[in-house]
């Protein structure tokens, strides 16, 4: 049992240190090279594209939930439905936005990125780079990293707009709430510190997702197998590391009054 | 000149090179052959360092490269060299021309506006023309191969280093390839090392000969002396012979 165990724990600081390598390497081509614009570009473009409806849905979907049953809950203890654009705009804009943003980013777009970066590793195009004088990291890493941190906090400003909206449907339309009392409930109890709460914590998501796909994409080995094993680990990794990432930040974002 | 001393090279507990020692003279082609796993792609890879070696030197014009760390470094190591990868290694989400010019951006200062008649250029070199726009993916093997050598071309280096340059192509194609790599060496006195199974184009094309087996050298010779050995190993591997020492010590 010790024998596994120390096992895990050691492929676990292997697999650190390969990706903190990784960052250090992100940062030195980052300050010695010029940026890859366009590689950048095509890569937000992608990213953002590729997961903005079902990021907008899923959101949406939230809303109308968050909404029906806080309207629901309000109405049993209160009488009335009252305080829905607050309750669905805060827990929208300070948690499940920016998390479940990253959550389907994560499982689209960086789950395209491992398959990608996985499959030009095993058949040598990673080796094709260097030895046409690029490295990975600078032609490949960085501008997927800041393309998801470009996306990412994007993607979580739509979402919120798109569950607030779905909030403010099933409220108007199903319990009955005036649209501009849900309106002035969220612009009242609202402030620019709660979105900075959401948007600081998307770009968190965004880097780590960028770190650990792109990680996990120049670590594949093994042929086809390999490239679907690094796939799901890349996922799974990142929706895990999203909830773990997310209390910590919660923690500290709150004990800094934002 | 690229010199090559009791280079070591293991994965894990497996000991792929065991102590090999080259030397390949400037404007020469050195043919390497040996059987799968004796370590022939391994030792390519460690001469422009995709892989760092665990033992041994590897000198180019004297200058020890064997443990260079510095990306920068390497970088500018791997400026005179290309690399014919055996399945090509083709940029998925490139075209064909894009490919063929992929390393001019990075390995010289040629102008983007030139990169066109480049590509077009390369690509009539291996036979093939108006298939720039076209994607790795809608090429056959042979041809992915030849847009492969035609990337390496492009940035006109000073060593190629060739991974089973002619596996996959047909006869005809094969021996095109083969005159172009005699080609390079006559009009460009460009040095290369070849890593072969084909017998008839080593002996064409090469200067010298070198049989890897079990990690090291068994044989280093001028190309006509190399053909006429009769160490038994060397012969039955030439000779293509199913009995012989070789299989004898897969059999033990």
């Amino acid at each position: 049992m010790f024998k596994s165990l120390g096992r895990i724990i050691i492929k676990f600081f292997t697999q650190l240190g390969q990706a903190t390598s990784m960052v250090a390497s992100c940062a030195f081509w980052l300050f010695k090279s010029p940026l890859e614009f366009n590689q950048t570009m095509q890569q937000t473009t992608k990213i953002g594209v590729e997961s903005m409806v079902v990021a907008t849905l899923t959101s949406l979907f939230t809303g109308m939930v968050l909404a029906l049953q806080a309207g629901t809950t309000m109405r049993s203890i209160l009488s009335e439905p009252l305080y829905i654009g607050t309750i669905v705009g805060f827990s929208l804009v300070r948690e499940l936005g920016p998390v479940l943003t990253a959550f389907v980013v994560a499982g689209r777009a960086g789950a395209a990125v491992t398959a990608e970066i996985g499959t030009m590793q095993v058949t040598e195009q990673i080796d094709a780079l260097h030895t046409l004088g690029t490295d990975p990291i600078r032609y490949l890493v960085i501008p997927r990293i800041i393309a998801f941190m470009i996306a990412i906090p994007v993607l979580t400003l739509c979402a919120n707009f798109s569950g607030m909206f779905g909030g403010f449907i099933v409220s108007v339309k199903s319990l009955g709430v005036a649209s501009n009392v849900y309106i002035s409930d969220i612009t009242t109890f609202i402030s620019i510190d709660d979105l900075m709460h959401g948007f600081i914590k998307s770009c968190f998501f965004a880097f780590m997702i960028g770190v650990v796909c792109c990680y996990k994409g120049l670590w594949t080995r093994g042929g086809a197998e390999g490239v679907g094993k690094s796939t799901t680990q890349a996922v799974v990794t990142s929706m895990v590391l999203i909830l773990v990432i997310d209390y910590f930040l919660t923690a500290i974002l709150n004990s800094l009054g934002l | 000149m690229i010199e090559i001393i009791d280079l070591k090279k293991s994965f894990g507990p497996k000991h792929i090179l065991r102590g090999v020692n080259l030397k390949i003279e400037d404007g020469k082609t050195m043919a390497v052959i040996g059987g799968s796993g004796t370590g022939k792609s391994t030792l390519i890879k460690c001469i422009i360092r995709l892989l760092e070696p665990d033992g041994g030197k590897i000198l180019v014009n004297d200058k020890d490269i064997t443990h260079i760390k510095s990306q920068i470094a390497l970088a500018k190591l791997r400026r005179s060299f290309g690399y014919l990868f055996q399945e090509g290694a083709l940029f998925d989400s490139l075209s064909v021309g894009e490919n063929v010019v992929f390393g001019l951006k990075y390995l010289t200062d040629t102008p983007k506006a030139d990169y066109a008649k480049i590509a077009k250029e390369k690509l009539a070199l291996v036979g093939l023309k108006d298939i720039e726009h076209l994607r790795p993916s809608e090429l056959s093997g042979g041809m992915k191969k030849r847009v492969s050598l035609a990337r390496v071309l492009a940035t006109e280096p000073k060593v190629i280093l060739y991974d089973e340059p002619t596996s996959g192509l047909d006869p005809i194609m094969s021996e095109i390839i083969n005159e172009l790599i005699i080609d390079l060496k006559n009009k460009l006195g460009v040095t290369s090392i070849v890593i072969t199974h084909d017998m008839k184009s080593a002996f064409e094309i090469s200067d010298s000969m070198a049989m890897l087996y079990q990690g090291k050298v068994e044989l280093c010779a001028p190309t006509k002396e190399f053909k006429e050995s009769q160490n038994p190993y060397v012969k039955q591997f030439v000779q293509g012979l199913a009995k012989g020492p070789i299989q004898m010590q897969i059999t033990n």
